[in-house]
């Protein structure tokens, strides 16, 4: 028995059009015939993605999710291009016009006269989703060339368009799709400048504070911000955009205007046909509109007072209307969303969820801050339920506070559990729990079937990676955390990955297989390796590696080639965040002189440097140098180089010990200096810290050092390994115990050069002593269990003796003299012709 | 296009940046041939990519090691794309399209 199909129209092929229609073939594939409106020429598009299409890292045709075939197999009637104006609720028509060329879909006048090519459809029932419009605020001439709205997919290409020939662009609005198209501009390499005429960035889901770091963290990125300016006139001469003119009067140069400042319900076609709406069309908690037949979904929709501008509402409302029309559950009811939003703004993690700021003092808020990595969270609780929170910078805890607030749970009587708690372990098995059909990323509808598949049969180890295979995680990215934990959580079928033992990830070769096969063929140059141990080409991510074991394999035979080291140590000085280098000069044991210090503060004087400032390391950093005044600075100080910018040996720390304390048992500072002086600048797998105290009190802080000594009672010395004190706090273990400063030069140098060969590149020695175990590491270095001490002893000896300071070397003949240049500025003189 | 100079300006294996009509571009020279030239700041934290360690096909930032390919500009991060700008090589000169 077949029955009469029921004719269903619907207006509006985007996010919530397509998906409902989606939903409804899902229960049942033979309710209706149905007949799609959409005013944009394509299939249904991932709206989301307009901000990768225009940063340049998604491909329009990538953000397609039904493409035309899909129409087709599905039977339904596809009118692109064409704008349904009104719906003859008598006659039970719909009627349509296409929209004119170079009309963008939402303008009101897109379409013609009203008797120019109708287009009319019988309806039983229809579902509008027509979405929103761009709200343009009254800013005078805008529409003129080079002023654009942010919406459609046509608009992201006409916006990279026009970029190409500017070389300043303006975005008005700081929300959070402001911010994209800001970032996006900038990839096109346009100077941006982002004005918010609220007093702060994205006001619908940040306060005061976190606007303002959000602003310095995103004027740290290169765009710039002008919060409390209103626009009023686009100014253009000859046709072109020159510059904007505010409310202050003030005016700044561009060359086009890019402007999202909010969006509206597009509510004509329910205006013309006779449908309630106030700021959106009215809907009851069926998604019915005024009209029986008439259904609504999507951001047009006016729902309990509520308008909704992101997916996560519209996916609810689409389910719970398709199980109302197919008559599937005719009582499923919608009763509203809460809105929780995380999202990723320029790369920062925001979470956002309900209240921003308390309502009154009986508001608990609590604020945990850290400025210096632009983190900023804060929660309101109300009644001891999770009213509204905000993380900005670490989000760490945006799962769970999700969860406490859309399902209202009991809070944790400490309310630092709620931001650093027990991170709840159960959240893994919920994901591991969830079948292989649930969507675990909504933006690109990826389930956990096919992450699955990406992680076991695509060899995807990283949430990166799964994205470049499926698409999950690369819209909003709020996904990402479940991803990491299917990565976790499936790695144990994961099979043995022997490159993760590779010493550098494009040579198969471990470390102490790759030192033999170095030293057997006698490879000494970084590109040598790659052609007698790899495939042929460099791999930059090796480069670096290679260079720093070949140097310590070959000593002064290696071939140093500049290319493979890292910009530190080409030119011998630590590269700042503003693209300045720090220069540290070598104080052996922290000791220095009134000579050095006054050719210290000359040379800190003639070339302007903006800071000096006494290290952690007991030694005195000049920071905010030019790179091209470098060899300068070190021919004028004739201080050896501190090596505070090498995987090297770096600084020595001591205390006054015998010297002056009355606490001090041994002679701390001279032994620090003869450390110093024969270990310094060695290359190592990592940097390596060293101190020496003269008691127990350790105020050389030598417990936490990579190489720590300590004086005890009896004159004796205490070699410690492995500590740190840095991101990661450990006390070193003990070596052992000796009597003379040559016993504690010999067993220092011997567990350096044993580190040097077997720690994996970048392996701190905290890390490498923890691997090896220090009983295991006594046993060779003490007890010479492998019978090496003696070849270990005779290399870090050569080692230290081939030891030139680089600074004397480059100062007095610089290997590459164009490496200390700053950046060529080149005068267009010639243009050449290209007539090929 | 604009013509920067003598190849031999930049060393082999590496980058240098040059300012061509108010704009950082950076310049490599990679061992195993080739002539790439992109926009000088990393869209990360404007980090300096002419001072990143580059191979055939990427380079790597300075600053929190982001790589980028030299040939498409796809960033190694998902959400960051660089400029890449037409150069060539003609008679040991570099001629570059801004
Ligand atoms: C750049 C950008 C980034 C975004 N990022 C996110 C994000 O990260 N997370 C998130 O949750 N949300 C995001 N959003 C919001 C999200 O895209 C919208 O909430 C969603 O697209 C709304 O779906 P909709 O179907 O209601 O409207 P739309 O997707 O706009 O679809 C409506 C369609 O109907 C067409 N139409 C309108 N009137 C008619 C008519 N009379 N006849 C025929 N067709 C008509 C329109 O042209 C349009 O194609 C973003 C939006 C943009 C623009
Ligand atoms: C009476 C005994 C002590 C004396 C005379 C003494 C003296 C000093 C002095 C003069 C400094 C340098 C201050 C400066 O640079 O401004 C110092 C620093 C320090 N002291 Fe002490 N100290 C004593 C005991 C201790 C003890 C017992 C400890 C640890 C438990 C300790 C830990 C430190 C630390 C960590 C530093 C900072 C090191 C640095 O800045 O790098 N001190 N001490
Ligand atoms: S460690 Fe001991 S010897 Fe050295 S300064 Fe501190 S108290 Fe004096
Ligand atoms: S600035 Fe380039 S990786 Fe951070």
């Amino acid at each position: 028995m077949t029955h009469q199909k029921q004719k269903l129209v619907v207006i509006g092929n985007g996010m919530a059009g397509a998906r409902v229609i989606e939903e409804i073939l899902k229960r049942n594939r033979d309710f209706f015939s149905i007949t799609l409106f959409g005013a944009e020429p394509y299939g249904n598009y991932n709206r989301i993605f307009l901000s990768n299409v225009l940063n340049g890292t998604q491909k329009a045709v990538d953000t397609i999710m039904n493409p035309l075939v899909w129409y087709q197999e599905n039977a339904i009637t596809l009118h692109t291009g064409l704008k349904a104006i009104k719906i003859d609720r008598q006659k039970k028509m719909v009627l349509g016009m296409p929209v004119k060329k170079g009309r963008v879909p939402y303008d009101r006048a897109a379409t013609g006269l009203p008797d120019e090519n109708l287009v009319s459809v019988p309806y039983d029932k229809i579902i509008i989703a027509t979405g929103s419009a761009p709200f343009i605020p009254l800013i005078a001439n805008y529409g003129v060339p080079g002023t654009f709205a942010f919406r459609t997919l046509d608009e992201c290409a006409h916006i990279e368009a026009y970029a190409k020939s500017c070389h300043k662009a303006v975005v008005i609005g700081g929300g959070l799709l402001g911010l994209e198209a800001a970032r996006g501009l900038m990839t096109h390499d346009v100077q941006v400048t982002v004005i918010e005429a609220a007093s702060q960035l994205m006001g619908a889901q940040l306060d005061e504070e976190s606007g303002r770091l959000l602003k310095s963290t995103i004027e740290a990125m290169g765009i710039k911000v002008l919060c409390s300016m209103v626009t009023e006139e686009i100014k253009t001469t000859e046709g072109k955009i020159t510059n904007l003119v505010f409310k202050d009067g003030s005016t700044l140069e561009t060359d086009m205007v890019v402007v999202s400042a909010g969006i509206r319900p597009l509510t004509d076609i329910a205006e013309n046909s006779g449908l309630d709406i106030k700021r959106g069309i009215l809907c009851n908690d069926q998604m019915q509109t005024n009209d029986s037949n008439i259904f609504a979904v999507g951001e047009c929709v006016e729902h309990r007072g509520q308008l909704y501008g992101l997916v996560a509402p519209i996916w609810e409302q689409a389910g719970v209307l398709a199980d109302v029309i197919t008559k599937t559950n005719p009582r499923a009811t919608y009763t509203g969303s809460k809105l929780g939003t995380k999202l990723k703004v320029m790369g920062v993690e925001l979470v956002s969820l309900g209240e921003k700021n308390p309502r009154d003092e009986r508001d608990e808020v609590i604020v945990y801050r850290e400025p210096k990595r632009g983190i900023y969270q804060k929660l309101i609780i109300r009644d001891d339920q999770l009213v509204g929170a905000i993380l900005l910078g670490a989000v760490e805890a945006g799962d769970y506070l999700m969860r406490l607030f859309k399902e209202g749970g009991f809070l944790p009587v400490k309310r630092t559990e709620l931001l650093f708690g027990s991170k709840d372990v159960s959240s893994l098995s919920n994901v591991m729990d969830m079948p292989d059909s649930a969507q675990i990323c909504n933006c690109n509808g990826v389930s956990k079937g096919q992450i699955h598949d990406a992680i076991l049969n695509q060899g995807c180890s990283s949430v990166s990676k799964v994205g470049a295979c499926n698409k999950a995680g690369l819209g909003c990215g709020s996904c990402k955390g479940l991803i990491a934990q299917l990565i976790e959580g499936y790695a144990g079928e994961v099979g043995y990955d022997p490159s993760e033992h590779y010493y550098v990830p494009d040579i198969p070769l471990e470390k102490s297989q790759l030192i033999a096969v170095i030293k057997e063929k006698k490879i000494k140059s970084v590109s040598d390796t790659f052609k007698i141990l790899g495939d042929g080409p460099e791999h930059a991510p090796s480069k670096v590696g290679l260079a720093s074991l070949l140097h310590s394999i070959w000593n002064q035979e290696y071939e140093d080639e500049r290319d493979a080291r890292f910009i530190n140590d080409r030119v011998h000085a630590n590269i700042q965040r503003d693209g300045t280098f720090s220069v540290v000069p070598r104080i052996y044991g922290g000791v220095t002189t009134a000579d050095e210090l006054i050719r210290i503060g000359t040379v800190a004087q003639k070339y302007n440097v903006p800071m000096v400032k006494i290290t952690g390391g007991q030694r005195i950093d000049l920071l905010g140098v030019k790179k091209e005044n470098l060899p300068h600075i070190w021919k004028d100080l004739g201080i050896p180089s501190g090596h505070a910018y090498t995987k090297a040996v770096r600084t020595v720390k001591s205390c006054v010990g015998t010297d002056f304390c009355r606490y001090g048992l041994g002679d701390s500072i001279r032994l620090a200096q003869e450390i110093e002086r024969r270990f310094q600048g060695i290359e190592s797998p990592h940097k390596i810290k060293m101190a020496v105290a003269g008691c127990p009190r350790n105020c050389s802080e030598a417990y936490v050092k990579d190489v720590g000594i300590v004086t005890v009672e009896g004159g004796k010395w205490e070699i410690y390994i492995g500590g740190a004190a840095g991101g990661c706090v450990r006390k070193g273990d003990l070596l052992v115990i000796v009597d003379t400063h040559e016993e504690v030069l010999k067993y220092v140098g011997r567990f350096i050069q044993y580190y040097r060969e077997h720690a994996k590149y970048m392996e701190r020695t905290y890390g490498f002593v923890e691997r090896i175990g220090i009983n295991r590491l006594q046993s060779i270095l003490v007890q010479d269990e492998l019978g090496i001490c003696n070849r270990l002893d005779a290399d870090i000896q050569k080692a230290s003796d081939v030891y030139r300071d680089p600074w004397k070397q480059e100062a007095e003949l610089p290997v590459y003299p164009q490496q200390f240049k700053g950046s060529e500025l080149v005068k267009v003189l010639k243009e050449v012709v290209n007539n090929g | 296009m604009v013509n920067l100079g003598s190849i031999d300006k930049i060393p082999l294996g590496q980058g240098i940046c040059f300012i061509v009509e108010g704009k950082e571009i950076a310049i490599f020279r990679p061992r195993d041939g080739g002539l790439f030239a992109v926009q000088n700041k990393c869209p990360h934290r404007q980090g300096s990519l002419a001072e990143g360690v580059c191979d055939q096909n990427i380079v790597i930032c300075p600053y929190h090691a982001h790589k980028f390919n030299l040939h498409t500009g796809m960033g190694s991060e998902g959400d960051e794309k660089i400029k890449v700008y037409q150069i060539k090589e003609e008679k040991g000169e570099i001629l570059i399209e801004v």
